[in-house]
């Protein structure tokens, strides 16, 4: 039946259009979990070139040294930091604190999440 | 209202059963502090009599006429046009989601009623009972016993801006677990339904925010719903420990 709910519509949750912060925490939270689902494979597949010898372990490392996969790994970063400082966010609101300010708290855990984010790619980048 | 006019583009999502669904476009001479509701009704009264849509008090207190104003939930007749639109702006017009469309702009609340009659939420309260803790009392204690209607007003919208609400039919939404806590408040934990401590129940929300963020009737349902965690997990610790009096 037309507007019925049915969980085919899940695409629409990631439609951000005339929603509220509430809902782009939602959005966030998903994007960054199959972020990070993603890369927990990239990173077996990592760890399997150790059974294929030294030097495919070598090649790989230095393949990930080069500044388009650094990028990649400061997302990993970003991604991981969103993730944990809103899940911190919905575990205190889901107990009942703060959830009259989970607008407030929502902006707080990204700037702390921007702020460690800065933080990683000045020592990825910057530190020898 | 002003002497002000504006010409605004009306469109309306249109649907009849059979046919297919499409948005329809009305041009409209209207007074900007004039309601959405009267330029829908505007619509009804001049263009076609074959809109739908639910209507009835004009003064926010039947939930009636609910709708996606802009693709946010608004109650449109308290919804100034001024407030939503721009001169020779557009308004568009869709009905709430998650509910089934019946035709055009009207949807089939059957779900929300029965699941809010489930609650068994009282529609009259006593006066401690009837507020939010962190609301300031707006009547003055004058040591007599006093009851008012409870805030809700069944709009729906909150189950419409509902991300859960959207792929899950069986969820039983933001207004039946809001009036769930309100027969909790009232009756204490014991009354509990069932149904508010399992999956389709508060640990079925994913903690969007958007009912409160789009309730017309200071109902807090996401506050709600987080406190009626809070009270489960209570009551099962204390139930752990032997220490459940309810």
């Amino acid at each position: 039946m037309r507007n019925h709910p049915s969980p085919s519509r899940f695409p629409l949750w990631f439609d951000p259009r005339s929603r509220h912060p509430g809902t782009w925490a939602f959005i966030l939270n998903r994007i960054t979990a199959l972020g990070l689902t993603l890369y927990l494979f990239l990173h077996l597949y990592m760890l399997s070139k150790l059974s294929q010898g030294p030097e495919a372990y070598d090649t790989f490392i230095a393949l990930a040294k080069t500044p388009v996969i650094m990028v990649g790994e400061l997302l990993v970063i970003a991604a991981g930091l969103i993730h944990g400082f809103n899940g911190i966010r919905i575990a205190l609101t889901s107990f009942g604190i703060g959830t009259r300010r989970q607008t407030e708290l929502f902006w707080l855990m990204m700037v702390l999440a921007g702020l460690g984010t800065l933080f990683f790619g000045y020592v990825m980048f910057f530190k020898d | 209202m002003s002497s002000e006019r504006w010409h605004i583009t009306l469109a309306v999502a249109r649907y009849k059963q059979g046919a297919d669904p499409h948005i329809q476009i009305f041009e409209l001479e209207v007074d900007p502090d004039e309601y959405v509701l009267d330029a829908v009704e505007r619509v009804w009264a001049f263009h076609d009599r074959g809109l739908v849509f639910r209507h009835a008090c004009h003064h926010s207190t039947c939930g009636a006429c609910g709708m996606r104003v802009n693709g946010q939930e608004k109650l449109t007749c308290i919804t100034p046009i001024r407030a939503v639109c721009q001169k020779d702006g557009t308004l568009k017009i869709e009905p709430l989601r998650n509910f089934p469309v019946v035709s055009d702009l009207s949807v089939d609340m059957t779900s929300l009623y029965t699941r809010t009659e489930s609650a068994a939420g009282a529609q009259v309260l006593n006066l401690k009972h009837s507020s939010l803790p962190f609301e300031k009392n707006l009547f003055p204690d004058d040591g007599l016993e006093h009851e008012r209607l409870s805030d809700c007003i069944e709009c729906g919208m909150c189950v419409s801006a509902c991300p859960a609400a959207l792929t899950d039919a069986a969820y039983a939404g933001p207004a039946a677990l809001a009036a769930a806590h309100q027969t909790v408040v009232q009756k204490g934990l014991s009354a509990l339904p069932a149904w508010v401590d399992s999956a389709e129940g508060v640990w079925r929300c994913h903690s969007g925010f958007e009912c409160s963020a789009v309730c017309p009737s200071n109902v807090d349902p996401a506050w709600r719903i987080m406190e009626l965690r809070r009270l489960v997990i209570l009551n099962r610790v204390r139930c752990l420990f032997g220490l459940n009096k309810d």
